[in-house]
C-alpha cells in the first residue's frame, strides 16, 4: 500500500510539472510539418503540423474516417506523406523503411501472426534484433505478465477471445520498448474493468520506460485519463491540440465543444466585448449573459455560448439578487444516472438545454420533478464564448 | 427441406459415378487378369506387374515422366508464385490487365497450339529436342495454373500481417519467408500438385516438343496401344492412376486446410 502511494505520488509529481510544449527551448521528438496525404483525389490528412515531445502521452481523437490511422501509418512508415515532412529526433524520416524506424505500432486489426503462438508473436520483434535467447525469454515473460496472459503463451491467436488478442497485440508492440509506441485503438475490445486497469498500466509503462506514446481512441474518457495532450482531428485536419482540461473547458470551436463531452450551445449576439469580459444577448432568455472571458469581437457580432450541463445550477425558486446568467423554463425530462441526474429544461422558445446535478441526498423522491418551473443559473466563468 | 437422398438423387449419383469410373475400374481389374487376352477373364494374378519390372521401355518412360513432372512442377511453382505475387501486389503498373489476362490465356489455349508454338520456338533457337525441351514446355503450360491458384489465395491475404512484421524490424525479404510464404503455403503446394499431375498425363505437348531418346509414359502407352492393348499397359496405367489419386487426395486435404485457415483468419478479423 505504502509503495503504491509512493508511486502514485511520483506520477503525480511528474505529470504536474510535465509541460514541454510550453517550454520554447524544448525540442520535440516527433515533428509533423505541414503533412498531407492524398489517396488519389481524396485528401485523408490535410496540412497537419504537430510537435510531440519525448515521454509525452499524446492522444488523437476524432470521428471515424478523419485520418487518425493514416497519420499514424505515415509515422510508422507504411504511407509516404504526399506533402510535408516528418522528423523523429531531428532525423527526416522520408525514405526510411518501416523496419528501420524506432517506432512500433499496435494495429487496429491486431495483425497477429496466425501461424505463431502467443509467445512467438511477442518474441518476433525481439528475434529480429538478434537478442540472445535468454534475454528474449525474460522479456517475453515480463510482458506476458504485464498483460496477464501467462496461461495462454502456447495458444494460437484463433483460440483467444477478442480481448485476449488485443492484449497480445499490445504486448507484442511494447516488447521491443521502442522510442515511440503507436497505439491504434488499443483498448476497445476490453471490458470496463480491464480497460481501466490497462489504461493505468499503460501510463505506468510509459512512465517507467520513458517511451513516447501516440494513441488513437474513440473514447474521450480514455483520452482524458491517459493523455498529457489531446489532438482533435476532423476531416483530415488537426483542429485543436491542448491538454485534456483545456480541450474540455476551453474548446477552440463549437465542433470541439460538441465533440468532447456534453454541451449546450446557444447562438447569441455580442453586446459589449473587452479584455475583462463579454456581455451577450440571446433570444432564449430575457436576462443578459455575462461571461468572464476576454473576447476580440465587434458589437453585434454573432457568438456562441457553450456551457456544459454540470456548470449550471437548477432551482425551483428564483435565486436572490438575480440579475443575469439565467434561463427560465420547465422540466421536460429527467435522466437519473445514480451519481447524478440530467435535467432537460425546455425554455419558453422551445429550445431544450441539459443541466446535470449531483445527487447529494439518499432520498428517492427528488425535489425537482417533471413539469416544474425552474430557474437555471451559472456563474460568469462557467461558460465559454466561441466565435467559430 | 428433405435432406435425405431421394431415389432420383441416388440413381443419378450412381449413374454419374458409373459413367466416370467403370472404364477405370475395368482397366484396374484387367491389370490383375491372368490371361493374355484383355477381354477374357482367367483368374487373379499379379504376373503383369512382375513382367512390367522386366519391361525396360515402359520403366524408362515412367522414369522420364516422373523426372519431367517433378522438375517442371517445381520450377512452375516458383515462377507461378512469383507471377501471382507480382500481379496481386504491384497494383497499378503499366499493362497489368494485359499481363493478368495473359496468365489466364494458356489455361484455355488448345494444347495443340501450345505444343506447336513451343516446337517452333525450339526449332528457331536451335535447341536440341529431348528431355529438357519437354521440361521447359511443361513449365510454360503448368505455370499459369499455379499462378491462378496462388493468386486466389493472395487476394484474401491480410497485408497488415506483413506490415506488422516490417514494423517489428523484419526486412521485406525475410517477411516473405517467415510470414507470407507459410500462410500461403497450402495454396502453393496445391499449385505444385496440380502442375505435377498435369505434367504427368500430358501427351500432346510432350509429343510436339520431344526428340529422340526422351519418351514419356503417356507417349509410350499411346504408341503401344496402337499395336494392341497388353495387360502390362493396364498394369502401368493402374500404377499411374495410383500416383495421380494420391496427389489429388493430398491436394484436396491441403485445400481443406487452407479453407479452414482462411475462415479462422476471417473470424479473427471479424471478431477483432
Ligand atoms: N489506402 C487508402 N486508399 C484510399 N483511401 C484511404 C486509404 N486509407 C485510408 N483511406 C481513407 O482515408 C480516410 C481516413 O482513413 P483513416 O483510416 O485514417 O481513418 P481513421 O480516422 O483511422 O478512422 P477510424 O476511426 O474509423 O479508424 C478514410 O476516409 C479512408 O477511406
Ligand atoms: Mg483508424
Amino acid at each position: 500500500m505504502a509503495a503504491d502511494k509512493a508511486r502514485t505520488q511520483t506520477i503525480g509529481a511528474v505529470r504536474r510539472t510535465f509541460a514541454p510544449w510550453n517550454d520554447p527551448t524544448a525540442t520535440p521528438l516527433i515533428r509533423f510539418e505541414n503533412v498531407a496525404k492524398r489517396f488519389g483525389e481524396f485528401v485523408a490528412v490535410d496540412g497537419v503540423s504537430l510537435d510531440i515531445y519525448e515521454r509525452e502521452f499524446f492522444a488523437l481523437l476524432g470521428p471515424s474516417g478523419c485520418g487518425k490511422t493514416t497519420l499514424m501509418r505515415m509515422l510508422a512508415g507504411f504511407e509516404e506523406p504526399s506533402a510535408g515532412r516528418i522528423t523523429l529526433g531531428g532525423q527526416d524520416l522520408a525514405g526510411v523503411p518501416p523496419y528501420r524506424r524506432p517506432v512500433n505500432m499496435m494495429f487496429q486489426s491486431y495483425a497477429l501472426f496466425p501461424h505463431m503462438n502467443v509467445w512467438d508473436n511477442i518474441a518476433f520483434g525481439l528475434r529480429q534484433d538478434g537478442m540472445p535467447k535468454a534475454a528474449i525469454k525474460a522479456r517475453v515473460e515480463e510482458v506476458l505478465a504485464l498483460v496477464k496472459l501467462e496461461p495462454f503463451a502456447r495458444r494460437k491467436p484463433h483460440h483467444l477471445s477478442g480481448g485476449q488478442r488485443q492484449r497480445v497485440a499490445l504486448a507484442r508492440s511494447v516488447a521491443k520498448q521502442p522510442k515511440v509506441l503507436l497505439l491504434d485503438e488499443p483498448l476497445t475490445a476490453l471490458d470496463k474493468k480491464l480497460r481501466e486497469d490497462t489504461q493505468f498500466e499503460l501510463m505506468d509503462l510509459q512512465m517507467s520506460l520513458g517511451m513516447t506514446f501516440l494513441i488513437v481512441t474513440h473514447d474521450q474518457e480514455e483520452a482524458m485519463t491517459v493523455a498529457d495532450r489531446i489532438g482533435v482531428m476532423n476531416l483530415g485536419e488537426l483542429v485543436q491540440v491542448a491538454p485534456p482540461a483545456v480541450i474540455y473547458e476551453q474548446p477552440a470551436t463549437r465542433y470541439i465543444a460538441d465533440f468532447i463531452g456534453d454541451v449546450n450551445v446557444l447562438e447569441t449576439k455580442v453586446v459589449t466585448a473587452g479584455a475583462e469580459g463579454v456581455e451577450l444577448a440571446s433570444e432564449k432568455t430575457a436576462y443578459p449573459l455575462h461571461i468572464a472571458q476576454p473576447l476580440d469581437a465587434a458589437v453585434g457580432d454573432t457568438a456562441w455560448l457553450a456551457i456544459r450541463p454540470e456548470k449550471m445550477r437548477i432551482a425551483l425558486v428564483p435565486p436572490a439578487h438575480l440579475a443575469d446568467n439565467c434561463f427560465e423554463g420547465v422540466i421536460w425530462d429527467i435522466g437519473y444516472l445514480g451519481d447524478l441526474s440530467i435535467y432537460h429544461v425546455e425554455l419558453a422558445c422551445g429550445t431544450r438545454i441539459k443541466v446535470s446535478q449531483p445527487n447529494v441526498s439518499r432520498l428517492v423522491e427528488r425535489p425537482i420533478t417533471w413539469e416544474d418551473k425552474v430557474w437555471v443559473t451559472f456563474s460568469p466563468d462557467g461558460g465559454v464564448v466561441l466565435t467559430r | 427441406m428433405n435432406r435425405s437422398l431421394s431415389w432420383f438423387n441416388v440413381t443419378s449419383l450412381v449413374l454419374g459415378f458409373a459413367f466416370l469410373y467403370i472404364p477405370i475400374l475395368l482397366l484396374v481389374l484387367y491389370s490383375f487378369n491372368a490371361s493374355r487376352l484383355v477381354t477374357v477373364w482367367a483368374g487373379f494374378s499379379t504376373q503383369w506387374y512382375a513382367a512390367l519390372l522386366e519391361n525396360d521401355q515402359l520403366l524408362d518412360a515412367l522414369w522420364v515422366t516422373l523426372r519431367v513432372a517433378f522438375l517442371s512442377s517445381l520450377a512452375a511453382t516458383v515462377l507461378g508464385t512469383l507471377a501471382a505475387i507480382a500481379l496481386t501486389r504491384y497494383g497499378r503498373f503499366f499493362g497489368r490487365t494485359m499481363f493478368s489476362g495473359m496468365t489466364y490465356a494458356p489455361l484455355v489455349m488448345p494444347e495443340v497450339i501450345t505444343g506447336l508454338s513451343l516446337l517452333l520456338l525450339f526449332v528457331a533457337v536451335g535447341m536440341e529436342r529431348g528431355f529438357w525441351t519437354i521440361t521447359l514446355a511443361h513449365i510454360t503450360f503448368t505455370m499459369c495454373f499455379v499462378a491462378v491458384v496462388v493468386q486466389s489465395r493472395l487476394i484474401t491475404f491480410d497485408r497488415t500481417l506483413e506490415e506488422a512484421a516490417l514494423d517489428l524490424g523484419c526486412t521485406p525479404l525475410k517477411t516473405f519467408f517467415v510470414i507470407t510464404l507459410p500462410l500461403i503455403l497450402p495454396a502453393v503446394l496445391s499449385g505444385f500438385m496440380l502442375a505435377f499431375t498435369l505434367s504427368m498425363d500430358d501427351l500432346v505437348i510432350a509429343s510436339f516438343t520431344t526428340g529422340p531418346g526422351a519418351t514419356t509414359l503417356p507417349m509410350r502407352i499411346y504408341s503401344q496401344v496402337r499395336l494392341g492393348v497388353t495387360p502390362e499397359i493396364n498394369a502401368i496405367c493402374t500404377i499411374l492412376i495410383g500416383i495421380v489419386a494420391v496427389v489429388v487426395l493430398l491436394a484436396s486435404v491441403l485445400a481443406k486446410r487452407q479453407e479452414k485457415m482462411r475462415r479462422r483468419a476471417e473470424q479473427i478479423a471479424a471478431r477483432g
